[in-house]
């Protein structure tokens, strides 16, 4: 069966000044609808605070022992691999890093055959769940990611950003991150078309994510040639450079311009896949009928 | 259309017909379990009912059962499973790359070798496996209260913990329970000439292993019992489970005194394998701790259990059904 991703008034060419506002205003909607959706599970929200909380406890003294051995270990004071730990907390669930929160809802809807009827909307798949997850972020970072920075800033005084201009930095980085995550995400979900049980891709993507995007130990740490092939995936856009971005180890100017270069130019990559997959998809699978 | 080629098998709840149907919804067949029950609440509700070694008897068979019948239904996918199996074990292995990796960095943790941090990795991993392959689907629970499905459980003449803790068994979780066992058998043949075995510390390493992972059945049953109340906190029980699993990969006098006291005194999760295992090293136990602790495990397990059972019974008393 085959689906028209746009109806066929809007063709690009086509389209008018109004007609765009239109869709940005859509995707405003949507947007809000997710962090509405997700602002609505507030016990949820603490106890995943809560947790985040514990685990940031535990691995700062673990991190503090790691450094008390090895001072300017991966060339971060005691005090910054403590803000990494806390970071790491607090982007956990805004960057994905141990799952996208959204791909298991499209993998049902893949495999239940419910895609046919996002597909018939007359807006675009991704765009649809970006801007879904865009709002999904939004509230998780102020919901379950605020608090725990703040308590660990607390209890271990550990590194802060430079000013307005390093935490506006520091944000800016986490927003590339969060769109990375979820190109990332999308695709790992666009396999359920052919696979139909996504779990086994999305076990593995959620097993490399966990290592390579540093949430572990921080890619600084990681040995040699593992540790230079570990800075070039695109799972580094999502904790470690943001992280490297608060320690201001960018600097300013054109050095930030090239941690944002790498998380925008592996976002286009991953955009892109995730956009030849879903055409591939709807061109060539028999959607599940129910 | 495409939905007939998939197999009923793997989908227990399915509408699909064929397949065991393990609920004894489908025809023919006898019913899976409860034929023998005199009574309608077998699991003890009633004062006058049986007596709690009845129980705990019906509600091993019972967990049996529905265990058995979930490993049927994974492997009816055996490429599948052989591939979360080995996701599973890949997971946790990681984890131990972590350590690994950290050693490529230092020599000593907290004052610990390599070896002795891998045997409180091995020790901690195997008792946390063990509780997460046969209690993690307590987890789930939470969902169930929320759409209403565990009305259908407590229609069930049969111990509703039971079928709660075997609901979905994951074989899979194996994955963990070997690899802590890797590490720990690992660790044991690096120390084997570093400690000064005797009877009662060779006997300690298992006893260690099954009373920590009582322990943390007890703190997952106990989680669970929370969920009762508030569904929605199920990732509470995680700080405590996979939490407490992290803090004692790492040597105590790693941590805060502060939080060292809170998982001796509140928490008990020190027993699992902090206490035995620094009695094995020959080390100091922590916190003022008196050195006879080491040997505690077994009944501050069955404290645990009296503990997260209680918790649980007040818990279905007040639990209510969302009516759907």
């Amino acid at each position: 069966m085959r689906f028209a991703l746009f109806p066929p008034t809007s063709s690009p060419s086509l389209r008018t000044c109004s007609e765009r506002d239109n869709m940005l205003r859509l995707y405003a909607t949507v947007a809000a609808g997710g962090f509405r959706r997700h602002a609505t599970y507030r016990v949820a929200t603490l106890a995943g605070l809560f947790t985040n909380t514990v685990f940031g406890f535990v691995l700062s003294y673990t991190y503090l022992a790691l450094w008390a051995e090895r001072p300017d270990l991966g060339g971060y004071s005691s005090s910054d691999a403590l803000a990494y730990v806390w970071i790491g907390q607090a982007l956990l669930t805004v960057c994905g890093l141990m799952g996208g929160g959204f791909e298991d809802e499209l993998i049902e809807r893949i495999r239940t055959g419910d895609i046919a009827v996002d597909l018939h909307r007359p807006v675009d798949l991704q765009s649809w769940w970006c801007a879904a997850n865009a709002g999904r972020c939004a509230y998780q970072l102020a919901g379950r990611g605020a608090v725990p920075l703040l308590i660990g800033a607390l209890a271990f005084r550990f590194t802060l950003p430079d000013g307005p201009a390093g935490w506006a930095a520091f944000l800016f980085a986490v927003a590339l991150g969060s769109f990375v995550s979820f190109a990332l995400w999308y695709l790992v979900a666009m396999s359920a078309f052919w696979l139909l049980d996504g779990q086994g891709v999305v076990q593995a993507a959620w097993l490399t994510g966990l290592f390579f995007s540093g949430m572990l130990l921080p890619l600084n740490v990681f040995p040699g040639a593992l540790g230079e092939l570990a800075h070039a995936l695109p799972w580094a856009a999502l904790l470690q450079v943001p992280a490297d971005v608060y320690l201001g180890r960018y600097g300013e100017g054109w050095g930030l311009v090239r941690a944002y270069g790498f998380q925008l130019g592996w976002l286009a990559v991953l955009l892109a896949a995730g956009r030849a997959a879903q055409s591939a998809a709807t061109r060539k699978v028999v959607v599940q009928g129910g | 259309m495409a939905e007939r080629l998939r197999t009923p098998v793997g989908e227990p709840y399915g509408t699909g017909g064929r397949g065991p149907s393990p609920y004894g919804t489908g025809s023919g067949g006898p019913a899976p379990y409860g034929t023998d029950i005199d009574g309608p609440f077998p699991y003890g509700a009633d004062p006058g009912g049986p007596s709690p070694y009845r129980t705990a008897v019906e509600g091993l068979r019972t967990y049996r059962m529905v265990a058995a019948m979930w490993i049927r239904s994974t492997m009816a996918y055996r490429a599948s499973f052989a591939l979360t199996l080995f996701t599973s074990f890949c997971v946790t292995f990681f984890d131990f790359v972590v350590i690994l990796l950290m050693f490529g960095q230092v020599r000593g943790l907290g004052g610990f070798s390599f070896a002795e941090v891998a045997f409180l990795y091995g020790s901690t991993g195997t008792a946390f496996g063990a509780a997460d392959l046969t209690m993690g689907s307590l987890q789930r629970m939470g969902r169930r209260i929320r759409d209403g499905s565990l009305d259908v459980f407590l229609l069930r003449p049969v111990p509703l913990l039971a079928q709660v803790a075997a609901d979905k068994f994951a074989l899979r979780r194996l994955g963990r329970v070997l690899q802590g066992l890797m590490v720990l058998v690992w660790s044991l043949v690096l120390l084997r000439d570093e400690v000064a075995w005797s009877w009662e510390k060779v006997l300690m390493v298992p006893g260690m292993v099954v009373c920590g992972a009582v322990i943390f059945m007890a703190v997952m049953v106990l989680g669970a019992s929370a969920l009762f109340w508030l569904q929605d906190a199920s990732e509470v029980t995680n700080a405590f489970t996979y939490g407490g699993n992290t803090l004692l990969q790492y040597p105590p006098a790693v941590f805060a005194q502060d939080l060292v006291k809170g998982v001796v005194y509140v928490v008990p999760l020190a027993f699992v394998n902090w206490l035995p295992a620094l009695y094995v090293l020959g080390r100091p136990a922590p916190a003022g701790v008196p050195s006879w602790a080491a040997f505690a495990p077994p009944f501050v397990a069955l404290v645990c259990c009296a503990v997260a059972g209680l918790a649980w019974r007040t818990g279905v008393r007040a639990y209510r059904s969302t009516g759907s």
